[in-house]
């Protein structure tokens, strides 16, 4: 088993630079998940950890092992790729033992593998057939099969479930947070799915334009995220984003006006002392969903706010009814129970949970 | 024939338009005999005796039927002084045109493999000059080429005719199966150098044997071309190594005295039947190779 070092990695397409200088530790047996938006670096970031791209610039250490220069076969990895990438005329056996065949593993060994891997993934009726004859879900586990079978040190998966439909997603998702937790290994697994990366995660790092904006473990990355990019891109909808004034008024209070009128949001506690430094300027407040609510429902604590806007639009999600609200001129969403729903264009009573209240810089985007 | 099959038929739904079906079909049927005209008169000449030629039509129907003059085409008719038919230029032929379908044939699936899936600085432009060499015509290249074989000392010699014939062809088949890789997902060649196949590993177990649509386009298309080529092999053999192409037409231009229509025939069908074997046997999957890269799946 090994940890992997990225220090300082750049990686430039002619004069286009993807990868823009990049640190990031991963301990041994950690499970790290790549996620942002589609462009920004992050299957490039996983290709030079595992060879098929060159570096601009930079190292990379797997173990004590610096593989600048060393060939993917040889880095002691395994992958599994987005559309599965399985050898189309070879069968589901010669899928899996190939990597073995091509390093001259004998006959036994590789048919004691294979034997294991099938059992663990329940494929072993399928070791005659062709990638073809295989549903989805039944390819995915073939090329997790064939990662599997090398027994490496790390595996990388480059969004092995983007092509598998809703209900097995989720199922997929367990059995490879199971696999992780028997085996063991240093996983590195890129997604443009935040809920993926909030399941799977021991830490997610959020990358935006070539950048890593932040590493943290998922409550973290959910709770405490470092600015407005991350803010938004994690948490389904997404963050409320309002944007208001620092204004004294017995006591420290957020100002947002639109047509409908004006609301002193109150700035906890925690926040007031950085909060004080932006009297009379802007601030960015950022509300999730869930902490909006009926009056009333807030879990019962120090720093509930209520204020009253008109529905717009009344979204049923099953567990949940979503409200969209306008406030201070966006598009605001509140999570409520279903039974706390309210009809369209009538007056409703928010209630706010002020201590999980998040402020943003304006200008920098940083969170206070 | 099922019911899914004839699902679908337009069918005419008046007297106008069923007269208009039918004077479609007339032109049709008139298309094809004007088509296959040329086809019949070979057949039906090539089984004529001689003074039936003489006497009737160039259409009427042989009274008695006769294969003498294939068998005179075949190994007996002269072609120029040598008197042995086309037998041995069809050996020529054969001995120029397997070696050069597969050597041309597998260099250009091994330039359509790097020029896809290693991709390096300049390919597109390496691409597009081979792309190039598809538009040239024979004739510019006759006179360089007819050096370079002589500096070879492979001129007027069948190995020299395969050397050109995989030279020229290379710019169409390495298009084809350019195309066709382009369709091949990056990932499974990603996948094999993880699992530690290299160049020529990947090439014969993983991509070669995903390729045969593109192998029998190619196969088909090179045939063909090299069978049928008359240029390179006039210009570029002599007498006993000529192709069955030049030795027909020489065969045709060299009768003493009578001319024997019939074998001339006889000998025009034997030089083209192997293009016509390949066609029934492999058209189906001609068809469908040159229609596969167009749509993926």
């Amino acid at each position: 088993m090994s940890d992997i070092r990225l220090r300082n990695v750049r990686k430039r397409f002619g004069t286009n630079e993807v990868i823009k200088g990049i640190d990031l530790d991963i301990e041994e047996g950690e499970f790290v998940v790549l996620v942002g938006p589609s462009g920004c670096g992050k299957s490039t970031l996983l290709n030079l950890v595992s060879g098929l791209e060159t570096l601009s610039d930079g190292d990379v250490f797997i173990g004590e092992r610096k593989v600048n220069d060393v060939a993917p076969k040889d880095r002691d990895i395994a992958m599994v790729f987005q559309s599965y990438a399985l050898y189309p005329t070879k069968s589901v056996e010669d899928n899996i033992t190939f990597g073995m065949v091509t390093r001259h593993v004998p006959r036994q060994a590789r048919e004691k593998a294979l034997a294991e891997v099938a059992d663990l993934l329940h494929i072993d009726t399928l070791l005659a057939r062709k990638p073809g004859q295989l549903s989805g879900g039944q390819r995915q586990r073939v090329a997790m099969g064939r990662a599997l079978v090398r027994n490496p040190d790390v595996f990388l998966f480059d969004e092995p479930l983007s092509n598998l439909d809703a209900k097995l997603r989720v199922e997929m998702r367990t059995e490879i947070k199971k696999l992780h937790r028997r085996l063991g290994k240093t996983v590195i697994y890129v997604t443009h799915d935040q809920i993926e990366a909030m399941s799977l995660a021991s830490r997610i790092a959020v990358m935006d334009n070539g950048t890593i904006r932040q590493v943290a473990p998922p409550e973290a990355i959910y709770e405490e995220p470092v600015d407005l990019f991350v803010a938004s891109f994690i948490g389904s909808p997404s963050m409320n984003l309002f944007k208001g004034r620092v204004v004294e008024n017995s006591g420290l209070h957020l100002e947002v006006t639109d047509e409908e009128g004006t609301i002193h949001f109150p700035v906890p506690e925690a926040l007031a002392g950085p909060a004080r430094r932006y009297l009379g300027r802007e601030l960015y407040l950022g509300l999730r969903p869930e902490t909006i609510g009926r009056e009333g429902t807030q879990r019962p604590c120090r720093a509930t706010f209520a204020f009253e806007r008109m529905i717009d639009v009344v979204e049923p999600t099953g567990p949940d009814t979503l409200l969209v609200f306008t406030l201070g001129g966006i598009e605001a969403i509140a999570r409520v129970h279903p039974e706390d729903k309210a009809p369209v264009d009538s007056k409703y009573r928010f209630e706010v949970n002020m201590d999980r209240a998040k402020l943003f810089d304006p200008e920098t985007g940083k969170r206070l | 024939m099922s019911a899914r099959q004839v699902h679908g038929i337009v069918r005419p739904k008046s007297a106008a338009a069923t007269f208009l079906r039918l004077l479609l079909f007339a032109v049709l049927g008139l298309f094809v005999l004007y088509y296959l005209m040329p086809l019949i008169v070979m057949a039906i000449t090539a089984v004529k005796p001689l003074d039936e030629i003489r006497t009737g039509t160039l259409l009427s129907l042989p009274k008695d039927v006769t294969f003498e003059p294939t068998l005179r085409a075949w190994d007996s008719a002269c072609v120029g002084v040598r008197c042995e038919g086309l037998k041995p230029y069809v050996w020529n032929s054969i001995a120029m045109v397997i070696p050069a379908v597969v050597f041309s044939t597998l260099l250009g699936a091994i330039n359509g493999y790097a020029l896809t899936k290693w991709r390096f600085r300049g390919a597109d432009v390496i691409f597009g000059l081979m792309l190039f060499g598809a538009f040239i015509p024979f004739q510019v290249v006759l006179l360089p080429m007819a050096r370079t074989l002589g500096v070879l000392g492979l001129a007027g010699t069948v190995p020299g005719l395969v050397l050109v014939h995989t030279v020229y062809g290379l710019a169409f088949t390495t298009l084809f199966f350019r195309n066709f890789f382009v369709g091949v997902a990056d990932g499974i060649v990603q996948a094999a150098k993880v699992d530690g196949a290299g160049f020529f590993g990947i090439f014969f177990r993983i991509v070669l044997p995903m390729a045969p649509p593109a192998i029998v386009v190619t196969v088909i298309w090179q045939f063909t071309q090299i069978w049928n080529d008359f240029l390179f092999g006039i210009a570029f053999t002599v007498g006993d190594s000529n192709p069955v192409t030049v030795a027909l037409n020489n065969l045709v231009a060299s009768s003493t005295g009578v001319k024997e229509y019939n074998v001339d025939m006889a000998a025009a069908i034997i030089a083209a039947i192997p293009t016509l074997i390949v066609y029934v046997f492999a058209g189906k999957y001609f068809i469908r190779g040159l229609s596969a890269g167009a749509v993926k799946g």
